[in-house]
């Protein structure tokens, strides 16, 4: 399948990725779209999906707290921080 | 004269040949004097830095504890998150992390007092057959300087085969193991999946992706694996299978095994060096008592396909962790923060990332869900069926890894497809979640000169031990594993 560019430009938004203004991009993604097609025509009727290869279930473990609080240390990487708080650009105006 | 083995390094600690502190400020000088020729690593530890490993690895020591690995210097793929150095997964994103807590692979490799040189170089977040497509520049194949090592781990590869450092730490999601170690001549293993911790790694698939050793020698590898395999309660797909001893057996002798040849598999690689190198190999291991069989995986020709569905799928979800709000590279004054995500995503990740998130967005996207994503899903099951089939029949598979040897810088870059084509041999064992090994057995003549090729010996589920033993066995017999590059340390000293 080709696909088109408001499509492309549909699954950057949904990516949140800026690129669907880069042509070659496309081009790219048609290729890659092109050779995962064979999978259409494989007869999977009676296969159920694998998720797991070794279809491992969810372990759980006691609902009981583990970790420390340790904001200051885990904020230390983060691009720009206030008062213990991640900031971003303005969302209600 | 220092040793390229850990198991000779051991031995010549224990003997008082060398100090830890000699024995790593060599390896050290080898790795910083090497980078502007090869590139293998994007962060080598300051000097403080190793005299503060180094200390530790002394004090273990002292300890005499058997299997540890006190002072052997080592090389993580930059992709495990260290508190000491900072881990970058060879992308913008990610240039200036240094992460608050330690992988536990990382963090069971330094109990046992191993020091790490530095990080390895990588493609970026893991996603790419060649290390072209790190942000730090691509590294050069120590056996020729314009070819590639490999990829993923193609820091990790050229580091070991150029003598930059003992045994290095890598991941394999699809081939990120193996298919370097096959090109830079050295001793690869995938694990099963499930038998070491994925805790700390950055996540690209998580239903595939495993650490591994990358070694010399098959007995390193088993020594590294000792280290880091086992469950750990900060991830949930580890497995609680108990743990086997790799290296009880490692000696045994092969008579009686039953090896089986996957005909789709030779069908594939068609006449050419690899195929008289295994054949060869074959030969040798008759000797020793080995039967061959052909077995069938008809399957195997869809799994490429299914795997460049799941990948993506996976990867477009893992690395919508990155936000440019709680860590990783910001984009400058955002309008809003719609724009903020979008900018600061496409600024920090290269295009391969880029395309694939955008693939696997795409597989997951609703009405595309059921025939791309699940579809793919289900022919993974075939994929894995076929492995259980043929494995019921003989001990162990014996495949190539790959095509050809090394190919040039900038051959495949132009497209995607022809790029993915490398882990044809690699990404069927992966989809099934089986471990592999990657040896080296022969060469092929390229540019002028011998580049290396592996073989790659495929066994059922937490079945390393035998693994191990036959590639130990096989490197008994052949002197391939111990073949230098041109440009090792080694060789410039």
């Amino acid at each position: 399948m080709n696909i088109s560019d408001e499509q492309l430009a549909q699954l950057a938004v949904l990516a949140r990725l800026d690129c669907a203004s880069d042509m070659s991009l496309r081009d790219d993604v048609d290729r890659i779209l092109h050779f995962v097609e064979q999978l259409q025509s494989v007869d999977t009727s009676q296969t159920a999906p694998l998720l797991n290869p070794l279809e491992m279930t969810q372990r759980l473990r006691p609902d009981v707290v583990t970790e420390p609080d340790d904001r200051e240390r885990y904020q230390k990487c983060a691009p720009l921080t206030e008062a213990g708080l991640f900031l971003v650009p303005r969302v209600v105006e | 004269m220092f040793p390229d083995t850990i198991q000779s390094a051991l031995k010549g600690l224990r003997n008082g040949e060398f100090s830890i502190k000699e024995l790593v400020t060599e390896f050290a000088t080898r790795a910083r004097d090497a980078q502007p020729e090869l590139n293998a690593y994007i962060t080598i530890a300051t000097e403080d830095q190793l005299e503060q490993q180094t200390t530790y690895a002394r004090d273990l020591a002292l300890k005499d504890a058997p299997l540890d690995l006190a002072g052997i210097p080592l090389a993580i793929k930059d992709l495990f998150c260290t508190e000491l150095m900072p881990t970058t997964c060879g992308s913008k994103m990610l240039e200036n992390y240094v992460s608050p807590f330690e992988s536990t692979a990382s963090s069971r490799l330094l109990q046992t007092g191993a020091v790490f040189l530095g990080k390895t170089n990588m493609d970026e977040f893991a996603m790419g057959s060649s290390n072209e497509n790190s942000f730090f520049g691509p590294v050069r194949n120590p056996w020729h300087k314009e070819h590639v090592p490999g990829g993923s781990s193609g820091g990790s590869a050229a580091a070991v085969a150029a003598g930059l450092c003992l045994g290095a730490l890598g991941t394999d999601t699809g081939g990120s193991i193996r298919q370097p170690a096959a090109y830079c001549g050295i001793t690869g293993l995938k694990p099963t999946y499930g038998r070491t911790s994925r805790y700390g790694m950055v996540a690209y698939a998580s239903s595939l992706d495993q650490a591994g050793p990358m070694t010399r020698t098959a007995y390193d590898a088993a020594l590294m694996l000792t280290a880091i395999a086992g469950p750990d309660d900060r991830d949930s797909t580890s497995s609680a299978e108990p743990v086997a001893d790799y290296l009880k057996d490692i000696n045994k002798p092969l008579q009686g095994l039953r090896v089986g040849l996957p005909k789709e598999y030779f069908e594939a690689l068609g006449e050419g060096p690899v195929l008289n190198a295994i054949m060869e190999a074959k030969k040798a291991l008759e000797q020793q008592g080995v039967t061959f069989v052909d077995v069938s995986l008809p399957h195997s020709n869809l799994a490429l396909s299914a795997y460049y569905i799941i990948a993506p799928a996976e990867a477009s979800t893992n690395l919508s962790r990155f936000d440019g709000v709680r860590f990783g590279h910001r984009c400058n004054s955002a309008r809003d923060l719609a724009d903020l995500y979008a900018r600061s995503r496409s600024e920090g990740f290269g295009a391969e990332v880029q395309r694939r998130i955008l693939i696997g967005t795409f597989a997951l996207s609703a009405g595309y869900q059921d025939a791309f994503y699940k579809q793919a899903q289900r022919v993974r099951r075939l994929v894995k069926n076929d492995f259980i089939d043929a494995l019921d029949q003989v001990d162990l598979l014996l495949a190539p890894v790959t095509l050809g040897a090394a190919f040039r810088l900038g051959e495949k870059t132009d497209d995607p497809v022809s790029m993915y084509k490398e882990d044809l041999f690699t990404i069927p064992v992966s989809l099934a979640g089986l471990p592999a090994i990657s040896v080296p057995c022969g060469t092929a003549d390229a540019s002028g000169t011998s580049l290396p090729l592996g073989m790659q010996l495929i066994g059922n589920y937490f079945d390393e031990a035998r693994l191990l033993n036959v590639a130990h066995q096989w490197q008994q017999l052949t002197d391939w594993h111990s073949r230098t590059p041109p440009s090792s340390a080694r060789e410039m000293k």
